[in-house]
């Protein structure tokens, strides 16, 4: 497939958005347990305005990959059948509780909504936080299952890429969690940091495996089935066209197998070990700038790993299309 | 239930192009407005076509067939590009079959174009919606025109008549008819899209003569004899004649 970049960032960005809002209330969930320290209001308000940014510019580049981005408004129309339509609604409304979470901390405006004398009490921004967390999972499903669902692109067709697609935003936005944390020099740094190690750690069985999957990936589809013709010497003499079309600009990354192959190294390096390294010296070293780079060079090289998971799909259309 | 398709002959198509020519002039010059057609006569040429014919070489020299393959939306019977619409601008009708785009509702997002594994629908690059072949649903349908021209313009174009049009779900109808005769056979069953439109194999003609067709024996004169033969070396008319 070609490599849309409105996707490539509209997919990281609201990851990375995600991921950081899970954060933020993992914090919130632990001093609610009294495991650490009650953050102040402004490290949450700050912290979701962040990650409504992300999810902002996340919105605002997927637009550009309409043809009609004023009929946007159309997409939230076939939610019972399109996991396209459904990321339209989720995306929004999980803007809109990450909003009003931000403005409850803001407010510090945290009134009781139930206890028990075995639960302690829960205050209203958990209860909107915790209907954050499970929108952002919805939204994590709606967007990985956009790829995963077309069942012909094989390499997308599989529980991994919902599973990457979680993996990746959570340990994205834990390590800017992290480096967010810092700046405020709080005590969840630590707790961001190791799970931003673990959760990248995870990504790496995950993305293996996918990858490893895709490389032994059997084709169901041939020419033959594609033409119809039980023959095992098949050759294209011509696609019908002079020029290019849509056909061949859509489905082709139109780089050499070299260049695929350096991306993938690519983002193996910059998603994995860098930011690792990165983000132990970070914590060693109590190091705000180190955290912040890991940050960076994981965001890049997600760019890099979704560029990839584009380029390497290979659509059954492109069986019509052996010579271009 | 009505499911209207193409059927298409590959074993007499001979790929003169005219089903895309005409196809394109019938469809571009519609309500719909036109299709893309960039830069025709330039280094680059690009456009939408709803119908495209490719070529492909079957078999090794010197026992190779050419075969022309007309591809173009199959109009499936379960259509993988219409629930992943997110607008609904992608759908099927129900009482004929036929999928067609409501291009004022189409955001141009290309996600069904991702999910025909055909490759049937391009996008127009200047109107910026996905656009696919419509079974010339404004014709067939058009009752100003004579009945027998109530046909899509790539069948009515088609030379050889290769292309057969009509209802797959009536067991009697011409298409059925031919799909059960000839072997006719859907585009990458694997799918399960159901594919309406079906391709009807090449085959081979072998012909038996038998002795009595060598002799005419339905001569009633039965005066068959050796036609007189000139002689060999008689001068030509050229060399008999001078001018």
């Amino acid at each position: 497939m070609h490599p849309a970049f409105s996707v490539i960032f509209l997919t990281t960005l609201i990851g990375a958005g995600q991921g950081l809002f899970l954060a933020l209330m993992t914090a919130e969930t632990f001093s609610h347990l009294g495991a650490l320290p009650l953050q102040d209001n402004a490290f949450y308000s700050t912290g979701s305005l962040l990650v409504l940014g992300f999810l902002v510019a996340g919105l605002a580049a997927s637009f550009f990959h309409l043809g009609h981005p004023e009929r946007a408004w159309r997409s939230a129309a076939m939610w019972r059948t399109s996991w396209l339509s459904r990321e339209v609604i989720a995306l929004p409304a999980f803007m809109g509780i990450v909003f009003v979470y931000a403005l409850l901390h803001y407010l510090d405006w945290n009134p009781t909504v139930f206890g028990t004398t075995a639960l302690p009490e829960t205050g209203l921004t958990l209860l909107v936080g915790i209907i954050g967390v499970v929108l952002c999972f919805a939204l994590f499903i709606c967007t990985a299952m956009i790829y995963a669902c077309l069942k012909f692109l094989q390499e997308w067709h599989t529980p991994l890429t919902a599973i990457n697609y979680t993996l990746f935003g959570m340990s994205s936005g834990f390590t800017l969690a992290t480096a967010y944390a810092a700046q405020y020099s709080s005590e969840v740094t630590g707790l961001f940091g190791t799970w931003a190690i673990i959760l990248t750690l995870a990504a790496l069985v995950t993305r293996s495996a996918s990858l490893l999957r895709n490389r032994r990936i059997k084709h169901r589809s041939s020419l033959r089935t594609a033409i119809g013709v039980r023959h095992s010497k098949i050759q294209q003499k011509s696609q019908g066209a002079m020029g290019g079309s849509f056909n061949t600009r859509e489905f082709f990354h139109g780089k050499s197998l070299a260049f695929v192959r350096s991306i993938k190294w690519i983002f193996l390096l910059l998603v994995f070990p860098l930011p690792l390294l990165l983000l132990g010296m970070g914590l060693n070293n109590d190091n705000p700038t180190l955290l912040l780079m890991a940050f960076a060079v994981q965001y890049v090289g997600l760019l890099a790993e979704r560029w990839f998971f584009f380029a390497q799909a290979n659509h059954p259309q492109n069986l019509y299309y052996q010579t271009i | 239930m009505t499911q209207l398709a193409l059927v298409i002959d590959l074993n007499v198509c001979v790929g003169c192009h005219a089903c895309v020519t005409s196809c394109k002039q019938w469809n571009t010059s519609g309500a719909a407005g036109s299709l893309m057609d960039d830069n025709p006569y330039g280094k680059d040429p690009t456009g939408t076509f709803f119908n495209r014919v490719q070529t492909y070489e079957v078999g090794e020299f010197p026992n190779t067939e050419t075969i022309h393959f007309p591809k173009s939306c199959l109009h499936c019977e379960d259509p993988p590009c219409v629930p992943v619409c997110p607008t609904g601008a992608s759908y099927k009708r129900a009482e004929d079959g036929i999928v067609l785009v409501d291009y004022d509702k189409c955001i141009g997002c290309k996600y069904c174009s991702w999910a025909c594994p055909y490759g049937a629908r391009e996008i127009d690059e200047k109107q910026k919606v996905m656009k696919k072949c419509t079974l010339c649903v404004d014709r067939i349908y058009d009752l100003t025109l004579p009945e027998a021209e109530r046909k899509p313009a790539c069948v009515l174009a088609c030379p050889t008549s290769a292309r057969l049009y009509g209802d797959v779900h009536d067991p009697e109808s011409e298409v059925s008819r031919a799909i059960c005769e000839s072997g006719g056979y859907p585009l990458m069953p694997e799918w399960g899209t159901q594919p309406a439109n079906h391709y009807l194999p090449r085959r081979k003609t072998r012909i038996k003569i038998h002795a009595d067709e060598l002799t005419r024996v339905d001569n009633p004169l039965k005066k068959d004899g050796h036609l007189p033969e000139t002689d060999k070396n008689a001068p030509f008319l050229e060399d008999s004649t001078s001018w």
